[in-house]
């Protein structure tokens, strides 16, 4: 079922891939959220996973900069590779796996701290020694929040509006100067126009870092992302609940103008989740 | 409209008066009433102590009262300012070695442990040690600390009062530090790892600075506790009618007066004056307690801003 179609990438070198999935499969407990996934993400492009709920997209997400770790029954076979790198090997330190694979929450979550602060808590904590002023206004410019924040930086990152305070969380994420940006649902507490800045800001992020991006609103798969991967989730017989799996993964165009399974055909036509 | 019309036509207009001597407005106000008296009850002892306190002890409050030592049994002049200084040093004591320990150990119940049978006896142990009648912390103290005599061969002292308050202390602060901490939300902590900040750091320069005014409280609620304990005392600080040489390390080591023991020794003695001195022991002793847990509430409404 699982089909890994990324002919650029196998082909050339493998400097342009990010992030390489090799046969992960993620459990809580005994129960297996989502299994055997094959996927190489490519740098410097934007992925999006999209597929209904409960099929372990976000799950798959958090594989990828050990966010997972937290949970406490969660463990996963097979393996991530960065840059040749296994991040679940025995001597990797998943504090440094982060510093690497920043991440943006569904809920914006700025610290109750000034939004200088917000921005200079992870770059001081990773020991950067350059400018902090201006490190702080290049990350909020990139960010494109600039220019509502740049008049109260020493007011607390909780005084802004959801959307200023999600893109306060890209761009703090942005500060440590990450590889790469998981981003799970960034929008999807957010107003359209707030969603339209952070996918305007996503295009020119998509210069400088590699974004995977986990949504539930297709069109934003769409207008954002270049590759995408379509995720489903189906029951197996012996098991408990529903199985996650990868259906598909290519181009963003091929994927929503002529997928090669019949799952993704029904998915991004809205025939079903 | 044509409802109530056709309802009128039928010629019943419905009766929703209030019927006081109908059998369930009865028994209604009748409970309300008991519900009133039993809270007039309750509160009755708060009041009738305080104001008491406050009569006899506010009385005789004076500024000799404040700055001079106990007199001697038979005198009639003096104050209470040694044992005002002693239940401060002792209270601060308590506060230096239960501060750290509480406020430790609620950071690895919340934040470290995982649910463990560890953690679970942990707080299991803090429910009971926050249970156990004060006297047991005292009779602890009495024995590890003032008959071995550990303290550099000194048996009653200021540092073991401090000890055995602090043993009553550290189950509140524990358990205010487990509370606070538990209700910073997860998603602020997950931001820290986000950017890659460890655990450590995430604690020392998020979560902690989030639940401080929580945790704050706690400790102040705990002292005003453990302040105001007089059984724990008695045989550990002793009691002193002298002011304690505070300026050299001799002090702490040496037994000391407090307000508690104050009142207990001077309550019963023969002697008019120092009587009066015990009431005006409890009157501050009172004030004392009062205002820290203003000062508690003052700080929780800082949180809720």
């Amino acid at each position: 079922m699982t089909i890994l179609q990324q002919p650029q990438a196998t082909e050339s070198h493998n400097e342009d891939v990010a992030l390489s999935l090799q046969n992960v499969t993620i459990s809580y407990g005994n129960f297996e959220a989502v299994k055997n996934v094959y996927c190489e993400i490519p740098r410097g492009k934007v992925t999006a996973f999209i597929g209904p709920s409960g099929c372990g997209k976000s799950t798959v997400l958090r594989s990828l900069n050990r966010m997972n770790d937290l949970i406490e029954s969660c463990s996963l076979r097979g393996s991530i590779l960065f840059g040749g790198v296994d991040l679940y090997g025995p001597r990797i330190d998943p504090v440094e796996v982060r510093r690497r694979i920043g991440m943006v929450f569904q809920q914006p979550n700025p610290f109750p701290k000034s939004i200088y602060d917000n921005i200079a808590f992870g770059a001081r904590i990773n020991g950067y020694a350059g400018d902090m002023d201006e490190l702080v206004e290049r990350s909020l410019r990139q960010a494109a929040v600039w220019d509502e924040c740049k008049d109260k930086l020493n007011e607390s990152g909780c005084s802004l509006s959801g959307g200023q305070q999600q893109r306060l969380c890209i761009a703090r994420t942005i500060a440590i100067q990450p590889e790469v940006i998981l981003m799970d649902e960034p929008c999807s507490a957010l107003d359209p126009i707030s969603t339209l800045k952070i996918e305007e800001t996503m295009h020119e992020l998509k210069k400088s870092f590699t974004i995977v991006i986990v949504t539930h609103n297709m069109q934003q798969a769409v207008r954002v992302s270049d590759m995408t991967a379509f995720y489903n989730a189906e029951a197996v017989e012996g098991g408990t609940g529903k199985v996650g799996y990868l259906v598909e993964f290519n181009d963003t165009d091929k994927i929503f103008n002529a997928p090669q399974q019949q799952a993704t055909q029904d998915y991004v036509s809205g025939r079903f989740g | 409209m044509t409802q109530t019309l056709t309802h009128n036509q039928a010629g019943s207009v419905p009766d929703l008066s209030y019927k006081p001597f109908q059998r369930r407005n009865i028994s209604s106000g009748a409970l309300s009433f008991l519900a009133a008296l039993f809270a007039v009850i309750a509160v009755l002892p708060l009041i009738l102590v305080l104001g008491y306190v406050l009569i006899q002890g506010g009385s005789k409050i004076s500024l000799a009262l404040l700055t001079q030592l106990p007199p001697p049994p038979g005198l009639e002049e003096g104050g209470i300012a040694n044992a005002i200084v002693g239940t401060l040093v002792v209270s601060a004591i308590a506060a230096l070695i239960a501060v750290p320990v509480g406020v430790g150990g609620g950071i690895f119940l919340a934040e470290y442990s995982r649910s463990g049978w560890f953690a679970q006896f942990i707080r299991f142990g803090t429910n009971v040690l926050a249970g156990v009648p004060s006297i047991i912390a005292g009779v602890f103290i009495y024995g590890t600390i003032v008959t071995s005599r550990i303290l550099f061969g000194n048996a009653y002292s200021a540092v073991a009062g401090g000890a055995a308050l602090a043993v009553l202390m550290i189950p509140t602060v524990i358990k205010t530090t487990d509370e606070g901490l538990k209700l910073v939300p997860d998603d602020l902590r997950r931001g820290a790892l986000g950017v890659g900040a460890s655990r450590f750091i995430t604690i020392v320069r998020i979560t902690l600075p989030a639940a401080l005014t929580p945790i704050a409280t706690g400790v102040v609620l705990g002292i005003a506790r453990a302040a105001g304990e007089t059984a724990p005392l008695i045989f550990t600080a002793l009691f002193s009618p002298f002011w304690s040489d505070l300026l050299t390390p001799e002090g702490i080591f040496a037994p000391i007066a407090t307000l508690s023991v104050m009142i207990y020794n001077f309550a019963i003695m023969p002697y008019e004056f120092h009587n009066e001195l015990a009431w005006a022991a409890s009157f501050v002793l009172v004030v004392m307690i009062l205002a820290l847990n203003l000062f508690s509430r003052w700080l929780a409404r800082i949180a809720a801003k």
